[in-house]
C-alpha cells in the first residue's frame, strides 16, 4: 500500500554547487571571496616590492618631524618650526572653516533663491532660473578660476586708497575706497577685514596642547544662554496656547532675550573694531584674509547655492496641493498652513539631499589647490608629500580623513532620515 | 416649505449656452502683468528689484560687448583699438585672442595638420550615438545622420582632410543614413566598432591594433557561447574573459606586428601628451559616461544582492569612491599606480585618469541606480520570479528597463557632474581646456592678463553641452512618461 | 429610508449664487450658475466628468475664484476680501476625494489643528470636540494613530471629522467615495447619511445615486458648465426631462 512518502532526498552531486539554490549563492561567494583575497594579495605583493626597489619603508614617523614651510592661513598658531602633524591639522582647520562657512552661506543663499523661483512673479522666478542654469551647467573651477583672477589683478592698489593733501585740495577722489563705511578694504594683496579687540577682555588659558581663548568661549556661552532662555519662553507661550487657546505675542521677547545678553558682554569687555588703515604703502591693522579663501568661499556658495535652490523648490512643490487646499478649507492663512502644514513636510524630502550637498561641498573644498589655498590636501597631500617623498603615507591618511567625515555626515543623514520618517502600515 | 425660489424649483435647460469669451479685463496683456509681476506689494517689490538688477548687469555688460575687438595682435593692442574708438575709460572685449588661440582650447597640442582625425570621430560620435539616443524613430535618426554629413562635409574640407580620409567618411555616413532606412537597428553595429575606429583615429598607429583588439571581444562572446550550454551562463561569461584576457595580454601583440609586417597600413601616432583642450575633456568625458553605465549596474545590484560577500564588497567600494574628493583619486592615479602595480609597469596618464574617472562615476551612478532599484514595486520582482525568469534575464528584459527609466533625470545629472569633473585633470598635469590651456594662453606674453574672455569662451562651450544633456534628458523623460498615463 | 421627519428644510438661505460665470484662461468652465440653497437642504451634484461640477463647489469656498456673478454664502459675499473668505471657510466645511489627512499628524492633531489656530479654542477643549466627533464617525480609538496607518474609509472618515471640528453650518463634498475600495464606502455614506439627518445643510459630488434617493432634496444634473436638470430625486431618475440627463443616467445605472 502506497503510503505518503518521505520527500526524495538526493545524494550530493558536484553540480549542485552551481545549480542548487542551496549551495549556489555560497559558491559564488567563495569564488568571489578567494578572487578578492587573490587581487588583494597581488596588489600588497607589488607594493612592497615597489617600496623596497626604492629603499622605502612604510611608517608615519615622519609626522613628528620639522614641516619647514610657511602656512598663510593659520587658525592655531604655527611656524614653520612645528610639526607636520601640525601642518596637517591647520590644513584640516582650512578645510573645516571653509566648508562650514561655504555651507552656511550657501543654504542661506539656496533658500531665498529657491522661494524666488517658486515665487508667482515671472521676472523674478526667471531671473533666478537664469543664475541656476549658469551654475549647473558650468564647471566649479571656473568660477573659483574666475573669482581669484578677478580679486587679485582687478583690484586696486593698496595705494590706490591714499588721500593726500593736494588731492584734498584739488577736490579729487582717490583712485579707490573702502567699502561697508570704510571698514573693508580690498586689494590685490587681499581683504583687509576688522578685528575684534576687547579692552578689558579675559585672557587666555593655557590647558596643555591647546590655549583657550575665553573670550570666545564666554561669547559662546553667553550666546547660549540665550538660545536656552529663547527656548523656554516659546515653550510657555504654547503652554498658554493650549491653555487658554490665545498664543501670547513673543517676538519682541525672543529679540531681547537673543540679542541684549551678547551686546551686553561686548560693552563689558570694551569690544571694538580694529579698522585697517593705510599707513605708508599698506594696510596695518584689522585682519588681512587672503584672496584664495575669499574666491574659495564665494564660489563654493554661489555654486552649490543653485543646487541646494534646486532642492529646496521640489521639496515644496513635492508636497501635493491637496495639502494646502485642505488647510485653507479649514480657515488657516496661507503662511499659517506653510509652517503647520507644508514645512514640516518639506523638509523630510529637502533635508537628505541637502546633506548630500553639504558633502559634495566639503568635497570640492580640495579645489583650493588651484588658487594655491592650503587645505587639508594642499598641506599633507601637496608640500608634506612632496617635501617627504612619503606619497603612499600621506595619500592613504588625507583619502582616510575624507572618508571619516563623509561617513560622518553620511551617519547624521541617516539618523535624520529615521527620526522623522512618516509612519505607515 | 412657504417661499419657492425659482432656483429651487424643478428646472430644466432647453437650450444649452454656448461658451462666452472671458471679460476684457479678465484677459490680455495688461491682466498678464498684474497677476504675473504686480500682484501684491511684495511682488511689485520684487519686480523693481528684478529691472535693477537687469539694468545694472545691462550697463556694465553692454559696452564692454559692443566694443568687441576681433582683429589684434595682443592684449595691450586691443587696449589701444578700444581707446581709439571709444574713449579712454571705455572697456572692450577682446574676442582676438579666441581668434588666434581657438585651435588650442579645441585640440591642445594636436599636430594640425592632422586635425581632421579629431574633427572626424568628434562627428562619427553623434552617428554612433544616433540608434541610442533616437532608437527606431526613422525620421529623427535621418536627421540626426544628415546633421552629421552636413558637418563632416564642411569641417573636413577646411581641415584640409586627405582625400581618401574625405570620401571614406562621407561614404560611411552616406551608406548609414540608407542603412536607417530600411534597417534601422542594424545601426547598432557601428556603435559597436566605434570606440575601436575612434582610438585609432586619435592615437594614430597601425590599423591592425584596433582590428585585433576587437578581435578579443569576438574571442569572448565565441568562447562564451560555445560553453553556456555545457556549464552555465555565469560560468560561461567567466571562461569567456578569461579567454579574451589571454588573447590580450600574449597573443594580441605577436598577431598585430605579424600583419602589419605583412600588410602596412597606418596612419601617424600622436602621443598622449600631446591631448589637450577640448578633445581630452570629451574623450575623458565619453569614454568615462560609457563605461561606468555598465559598471554602475553591475555595482547597483551587488548592492542589492543576498549575498554577504558581494554586498560587503560594493558597499565598501562605493562608500570609498564617493567618501574621498575626485582630486585625491586622481592623484592616486598619478603617483600611487606605480606602487600598486607590479614594477616596470607604466601606464599611458590619460588611460590611468580615465579609468579612476570611471570608477568614480560608477560608484555614484550605483546609488542613483540602486534607488531607482528601490523605487520598483515588489511586484516586478514577483512577476518575473513567477514567469520563470534566471536573474540575468530578468534583471535585463524586466527589472533594470524600468529602474534606469525612472533614474534617468538623476542618471543624466551624474553625466553632467561627469563632464564638468573632466576639468579636473588639470592637477595631474593633464592639459584641460579649463586650467590648462588658459594658463598656457595667459603664459604668453602677449595675452598676459587676460581674463574674461577665455573663461567665458570656455564657460559658455560648457555650458551648451551640459545644457544640451539636461534639455535631452528632459525630451527623454517626455517620450517614455507616455507610456504611463 | 432616512427618517424624514428629521430632515426639515427651513426658509433660510444658506448659499445664493446668481448669474456665476468662471473661466479658465479661455475656456469657458462655469455658465451662468444660479442656484439657492436653503438651510437644512441636501443637494447632489451629478454630470459627466469636465461637466463643472467639483470646480462649482471649490469656488463655494473660495479654493477657485469666479470671475462674474455673485456668490452670497451666510449672508457674506465672497470677494477678494481676505476677511470674508475667512469668515466663509469657518463656516463652510470641506471633505475631499483624497481625503487630504496632514501624514506627520496623529490623527487628533489633525482634527484640533484648525480649532486651535483658527478658532483659538484651547488645547483640551479641542481635544474633548474632537473625540466627540472621531466617536460620531466611530473610530475613536484610531486617535493617536497616523494617517499612513488607516485604511482608505477610515481616512476619510477621519477627514470629515475634521471638517466638522470647526462646526460648519455647511459641509461640501467633493466626490467623498470616488477613490475608495468598494466594500468602504458603505461606512463613509453611512456617515454621511448620519449628518444629514442631523439636519446639516450638505452639497454633494457624487456618483452614488443611492445615496442621493436616500437623502437627498435636490439632484442637480450638470453638462458643459451649466446647470440642465434639477428635480426632485424620485421625479429626477425615474423622469428625466432633458436628452442629456437620460443619456447620463443610462451611463450611470446601466452597470
Amino acid at each position: 500500500m502506497a503510503m505518503a512518502t518521505d520527500v526524495p532526498k538526493d545524494s550530493f552531486r558536484l553540480s549542485m554547487l552551481i545549480y542548487d539554490t542551496r549551495y549556489r549563492s555560497y559558491t559564488i561567494q567563495i569564488v568571489v571571496l578567494v578572487l578578492f583575497a587573490l587581487a588583494v594579495a597581488w596588489l600588497l605583493n607589488n607594493t612592497v616590492q615597489n617600496l623596497a626597489a626604492r629603499g622605502k619603508e612604510f611608517n608615519f614617523g615622519f609626522l613628528w618631524q620639522r614641516a619647514g614651510y610657511d602656512i598663510g592661513q593659520q587658525l592655531i598658531p604655527y611656524t614653520n618650526d612645528s610639526t607636520h602633524f601640525r601642518a596637517l591639522l591647520i590644513g584640516l582647520l582650512n578645510t573645516l572653516v571653509v566648508a562650514v562657512l561655504g555651507c552656511v552661506f550657501a543654504t542661506i543663499l539656496g533658500v531665498i533663491i529657491g522661494v524666488l523661483r517658486l515665487s508667482g512673479n515671472w521676472l523674478v522666478s526667471r531671473l533666478m532660473t537664469v543664475y541656476v542654469e549658469m551654475f549647473r551647467n558650468v564647471p566649479l573651477l571656473l568660477w573659483i578660476l574666475l573669482s581669484y583672477v578677478i580679486l587679485s589683478e582687478v583690484t586696486p592698489q593698496p595705494r590706490d586708497f591714499r588721500v593726500t593733501d593736494e588731492m584734498i585740495a584739488a577736490g579729487e577722489e582717490p583712485a579707490a575706497s573702502m567699502m561697508f563705511f570704510d571698514t573693508v578694504a580690498v586689494t590685490n594683496r587681499g581683504t583687509n577685514i576688522p578685528s575684534a579687540l576687547f579692552e578689558r577682555g579675559l585672557g587666555t588659558v593655557d590647558i596643555g596642547f591647546m590655549t583657550l581663548n575665553l573670550d570666545f568661549w564666554a561669547i559662546l556661552a553667553v550666546i547660549a544662554g540665550s538660545i536656552f532662555v529663547n527656548r523656554r519662553i516659546l515653550r510657555s507661550a504654547r503652554a498658554t496656547q493650549e491653555a487658554t487657546g490665545i498664543r501670547p505675542v513673543t517676538w519682541w521677547k525672543s529679540i531681547l532675550v537673543l540679542f541684549a545678553p551678547v551686546i551686553a558682554l561686548l560693552v563689558a569687555m570694551g569690544f571694538h573694531l580694529e579698522i585697517p588703515e593705510l599707513k605708508g604703502f599698506n594696510f596695518q591693522g584689522g585682519i588681512l584674509v587672503a584672496h584664495s579663501f575669499t574666491a574659495l568661499l564665494i564660489a563654493l556658495t554661489l555654486y552649490t547655492a543653485a543646487f541646494i535652490a534646486e532642492i529646496v523648490r521640489a521639496g515644496i512643490q513635492a508636497i501635493s496641493r491637496g495639502q494646502s487646499e485642505a488647510a485653507f478649507a479649514l480657515g488657516l492663512r496661507p503662511n499659517r498652513t506653510m509652517n503647520l502644514i507644508i514645512l514640516p513636510q518639506a523638509l523630510r524630502v529637502i533635508i537628505p539631499p541637502l546633506i548630500s550637498q553639504y558633502l559634495n561641498l566639503t568635497k570640492n573644498t580640495s579645489l583650493g589647490i588651484a588658487v594655491s589655498y592650503l587645505d587639508l590636501r594642499g598641506t599633507l597631500g601637496g608640500i608634506t608629500l612632496n617635501q617627504t617623498g612619503r606619497e603612499l603615507e600621506c595619500m592613504l591618511l588625507m583619502m582616510l580623513i575624507y572618508l571619516s567625515i563623509s561617513l560622518m555626515i553620511s551617519a547624521v543623514m541617516n539618523m535624520y532620515n529615521k527620526s522623522v520618517q512618516l509612519k505607515a502600515r | 416649505m412657504s417661499e419657492t425660489h425659482a432656483q429651487t424649483v424643478n428646472f430644466v435647460r432647453d437650450t444649452m449656452l454656448p461658451p462666452a469669451p472671458p471679460p476684457v479685463s479678465e484677459r490680455g496683456a495688461v491682466k498678464w502683468m498684474r497677476e504675473n509681476l504686480f500682484s501684491t506689494p511684495l511682488n511689485i517689490a520684487l519686480t523693481l528689484l528684478g529691472v535693477l538688477a537687469l539694468y545694472a548687469i545691462a550697463a556694465s555688460a553692454l559696452p564692454w560687448w559692443l566694443n568687441s575687438v576681433w582683429n589684434a595682435e595682443s592684449l595691450s593692442q586691443c587696449r589701444e583699438i578700444v581707446a581709439a574708438s571709444a574713449g579712454p575709460d571705455a572697456t572692450g572685449a577682446c574676442w582676438a585672442m579666441i581668434r588666434e588661440r581657438w585651435h588650442q582650447f579645441l585640440f591642445g597640442f594636436y599636430p594640425p595638420a592632422e586635425y581632421w582625425r579629431p574633427v572626424t570621430a568628434f562627428g562619427l560620435l553623434f552617428a554612433a550615438l544616433a540608434p541610442v539616443l533616437y532608437s527606431g524613430q526613422k525620421r529623427n535618426l535621418t536627421i540626426l545622420l544628415g546633421c552629421v554629413l552636413a558637418y563632416l562635409l564642411l569641417t573636413l574640407y577646411l581641415a584640409s582632410a586627405p582625400g581618401f580620409a574625405f570620401g571614406l567618411a562621407v561614404l560611411l555616413v552616406v551608406g548609414m543614413i540608407a542603412l536607417a532606412q530600411v534597417q534601422p537597428g542594424k545601426l547598432l553595429w557601428f556603435t559597436l566598432i566605434y570606440p575601436a575606429l575612434t582610438f585609432w583615429l586619435l592615437w594614430g598607429g597601425s590599423i591592425w591594433s584596433p582590428i585585433v583588439a576587437m578581435a578579443g571581444f569576438a574571442v569572448l562572446y565565441g568562447v562564451f557561447r560555445f560553453a553556456s550550454p555545457l556549464i552555465g551562463l555565469a560560468p560561461a561569461a567567466g571562461a569567456g574573459v578569461v579567454a579574451a584576457v589571454l588573447w590580450w595580454l600574449y597573443i594580441d601583440i605577436p598577431v598585430v606586428n605579424l600583419l602589419q609586417s605583412a600588410l602596412p597600413l597606418g596612419i601617424q601616432a600622436v602621443a598622449s601628451d600631446q591631448f589637450g583642450g577640448f578633445l581630452l575633456a570629451i574623450v575623458i568625458g565619453v569614454t568615462g559616461i560609457s563605461f561606468s553605465l555598465p559598471i554602475g549596474i553591475l555595482l547597483a545590484l551587488g548592492r542589492q544582492s543576498d549575498m554577504l560577500i558581494v554586498k560587503t564588497l560594493s558597499v565598501g567600494f562605493i562608500e570609498f569612491i564617493r567618501g574621498v574628493p575626485l582630486i585625491t583619486l586622481l592623484f592616486t592615479a598619478s603617483l600611487l599606480l606605480q606602487y600598486f602595480l607590479p614594477p616596470g609597469t607604466n601606464f599611458d596618464i590619460i588611460l590611468r585618469v580615465i579609468i579612476l574617472v570611471t570608477f568614480f562615476a560608477a560608484a555614484y551612478l550605483a546609488e542613483v541606480i540602486r534607488g531607482g532599484l528601490a523605487a520598483l514595486p515588489r511586484g516586478q520582482y514577483e512577476a518575473a520570479d513567477a514567469l520563470g525568469l534566471d536573474y540575468w534575464r530578468a534583471q535585463r528584459l524586466i527589472i533594470l528597463p524600468q529602474a534606469l527609466k525612472i533614474s534617468i533625470p538623476a542618471i543624466v545629472s551624474t553625466f553632467i557632474g561627469l563632464f564638468k569633473d573632466t576639468t579636473l585633470v588639470a592637477f595631474v598635469g593633464l592639459m584641460d581646456p579649463l586650467k590648462g590651456v588658459t594658463q598656457i594662453v595667459r603664459a604668453d606674453i602677449d595675452w598676459k592678463g587676460i581674463y574674461w574672455e577665455p573663461y567665458i569662451f570656455v564657460g559658455a562651450i560648457f555650458f551648451l553641452i551640459c545644457f544640451g544633456m539636461s534639455r535631452y534628458s528632459m525630451y527623454l523623460e517626455q517620450k517614455l512618461k507616455t507610456d504611463h498615463r | 429610508m432616512a427618517d424624514a421627519a428629521k430632515m426639515q428644510v427651513s426658509d433660510e438661505v444658506a448659499i445664493q449664487i446668481t448669474g456665476m460665470n468662471k473661466w479658465y484662461g479661455q475656456f469657458h468652465v462655469l455658465r451662468d450658475i444660479n442656484m439657492t440653497v436653503q438651510r437644512g437642504e441636501r443637494i447632489v451634484i451629478c454630470g459627466p466628468s469636465g461637466s463643472g461640477k467639483s470646480t462649482l463647489i471649490r469656488c463655494i469656498n473660495r479654493l477657485e475664484e469666479h470671475q462674474q456673478g455673485q456668490i452670497i454664502v451666510d449672508g457674506t459675499e465672497l470677494t477678494n476680501d481676505l476677511k470674508n473668505i475667512d469668515k466663509v471657510r469657518s463656516e463652510v466645511g470641506m471633505v475631499f476625494q483624497h481625503f487630504n489627512l496632514f501624514p506627520h499628524l496623529t490623527i487628533l492633531e489633525n482634527l484640533t489643528l484648525a480649532p486651535i489656530w483658527v478658532r483659538k479654542v484651547p488645547k483640551r477643549e479641542a481635544e474633548e470636540t474632537a473625540m466627540y466627533f472621531l466617536s460620531k464617525v466611530k473610530i475613536p480609538e484610531q486617535a493617536h494613530k497616523y494617517p499612513g496607518q488607516l485604511s482608505g474609509g477610515q481616512q476619510q472618515r477621519v477627514a470629515i471629522a475634521r471638517s466638522l471640528c470647526m462646526k460648519p453650518r455647511i459641509m461640501l463634498f467633493d466626490e467623498p467615495t470616488s477613490a475608495l475600495d468598494p466594500e468602504m464606502i458603505k461606512e463613509v455614506l453611512d456617515t454621511m447619511i448620519q449628518l444629514a439627518e442631523e439636519g446639516m445643510t450638505m452639497i454633494c459630488v457624487t456618483h452614488e445615486m443611492g445615496f442621493a434617493q436616500a437623502v437627498a432634496n435636490r439632484v442637480i444634473f450638470m453638462d458643459q458648465g451649466q446647470i440642465v436638470e434639477q428635480n426632485e430625486p424620485r421625479e429626477f431618475f425615474n423622469n428625466p426631462k432633458s436628452d442629456r440627463t437620460k443619456l447620463f443616467l443610462s451611463q450611470i445605472l446601466g452597470h
